[in-house]
């Protein structure tokens, strides 16, 4: 397995490079083009999506980004980094744009403002439980035929999917860079 | 298992954790809706609402208060990025009303007229999260010690001038190297010089940062400026009059935005500056009456 990026236009990419680099995975920063071309998958971190889609404009990365998506780069995105992965998102600008590379549909700040953020066990498909982080979070609300269920999270009755995985494609709607627990990383890099 | 034995709101992680996602970002005062969507539009992380820009408030005098919520809800209502509002120093009735309007965060302002000379507000019982200012590691560790989640720099605020920003953030700075240096016999000096508790000093020491993320504010007015305090070690920048104060606020805030991402880029630097027009006018601060760094204690 090559490198793996970490797009650093905005957001918690800190904690991103942290968590891979403790899996001994060699993580680095993507602002440019040519930082990209170097890298074999990459990590849409959390941040403000509406923030990250206007600097990937600028920095001349949304092109390339979706080029590299198309031919199967895998990529991991968290929070903001699901909103710009996904097919369908409620709630956004009007002008929002997307990668469309994850055949989900979401609703941003779909559990509410930050006063209703929140910290919640989450359940995974062997049962076992990690530590979820949602902030401002974004929420699937439906997902196609081809994703894949990774984990939930038990609500009100119901149960909301908040990992999934379509291919070479990973969407969280919870922040695992923020706690210490590195099962979601072990998990993305050991499908490298 | 039902969800309220297991979901809880208000954690600390949550609460530090939206101040990490604002890092490299830039947070832009904005006094309506219109200025808001400008602000969205270049890429604000978050906008600060509020009545008038530090600059008007320097200009106008008088007591500064909480904003309107009539005109915070109309911020709210047209953006989709966190809108952030500010409370006197003290007044922790105001910030209970602006966590009744669900604003993402709470800056306790020295912007604002004071409303307490002794105290400022318990920030560990609300769950909205607060940002405060500091013009020193002492000043940071006591406010992260009634509960700030996000600290800045405070700068000078209004005056388009970043000296008093960049001395403040070097302070900060520096002082937690001094930390990172000490023996542990040395700390509890530290601690005591510092009017700052042990337990942050002992932290800062291992660390080599604050517990929360060092924002930088007052006086940021061109992405050059922004650069700047990047590079001296803040995560992200707010900027107040210096965008819409500006001969073209429009092409002001997409500049500082690109300048607080590519910060160590010269290059990208250069050409945002480019044909800017004249960003605010700005105050020698040794002329300044009224110096707002220095309220909060």
């Amino acid at each position: 397995m090559g490198s793996v990026g970490v797009l650093a236009l905005q957001g918690d990419v800190r904690e991103h490079l942290a968590t891979l680099t403790a899996l001994g995975v060699e993580a680095v920063r993507v602002r440019t083009p040519d930082e990209l071309e170097s890298v074999d998958a990459l990590v849409l971190p959390g941040g403000e999506s509406t923030a990250i889609a206007h600097l990937l404009v600028t920095a001349g990365l949304r092109d390339p980004v979706g080029a590299r998506l198309a031919a199967g780069m895998p990529v991991l995105g968290t929070c903001a980094g699901l909103i710009l992965l996904a097919r369908d998102v409620l709630d956004g600008r009007a002008d929002q744009w997307g990668f469309g590379a994850l055949e989900v549909a979401v609703r941003r700040n779909g559990y509410g403002r930050q006063i209703a953020s929140f910290e919640a066990p989450l359940t995974l498909a062997d049962g076992s439980s990690v530590p979820g982080v949602f902030i401002r979070a974004p929420r699937i609300l439906e997902c196609g035929p081809g994703v894949e269920v990774l984990a939930t999270y038990a609500h009100g009755g119901g149960s909301d999917a908040v990992l999934v995985r379509q291919g070479p494609v990973w969407g969280a709607s919870f922040h695992p860079e923020l706690t210490a627990d590195t099962t979601v990383h072990r998990l993305f890099v050991g499908s490298l | 298992m039902s969800d309220t034995q297991t979901t809880r709101t208000g954690s600390t992680l949550v609460k530090r954790g939206l101040a990490d996602m604002l890092r490299g970002g830039v947070i832009m005062d904005v006094v309506n809706p219109e200025q808001a969507k400008v602000a969205e539009d270049a890429g604000a992380v978050a906008v600060m609402a509020l009545e008038r820009v530090p600059a008007d408030i320097r200009r106008d005098g008088g007591v500064a208060r909480m904003s309107d919520p009539h005109m915070i809800q109309e911020i709210q209502a047209a953006v989709t990025i966190p809108v952030m509002a500010k409370a006197r120093i003290g007044h922790f009735a105001e910030a209970q009303v602006l966590e009744a309007l669900g604003v993402d965060y709470i800056d306790e302002s020295e912007v604002l007229t004071p409303a307490d000379e002794e105290n400022h507000i318990d920030k560990w019982v609300f769950t909205v999260p607060f940002v405060c200012g500091a013009t020193n590691l002492g000043e940071a560790l006591r406010r992260i010690g009634e509960g700030a989640c996000l600290i800045r720099s405070k700068g000078e605020a209004g005056t388009g001038n970043v000296v008093e920003a960049v001395r403040h953030l070097r302070s900060i700075t520096a002082m937690i190297r001094r930390c990172q240096s000490a023996d542990a016999n040395e700390l509890y000096a530290i601690a005591k010089d510092l009017q700052a508790p042990l337990p942050l000093v002992l932290e800062v020491a291992e660390t080599g940062q604050l517990p929360v993320p060092l924002f930088c504010a007052g006086g940021i007015s061109t992405p050059a400026d922004a650069s700047l305090v990047r590079q001296l070690g803040a995560e992200a920048v707010f900027v107040g009059s210096g965008i819409f104060k500006s001969e073209d606020p429009v092409r002001m805030a997409h500049a500082i935005v690109e300048a607080s991402t590519h910060f160590d880029d010269p290059s990208v630097i250069a050409k945002v500056s480019t044909g800017l027009g004249s960003a605010m006018r700005g105050w020698e601060t040794s002329s300044l009456e009224q110096r707002l760094a220095e309220r909060g204690w």
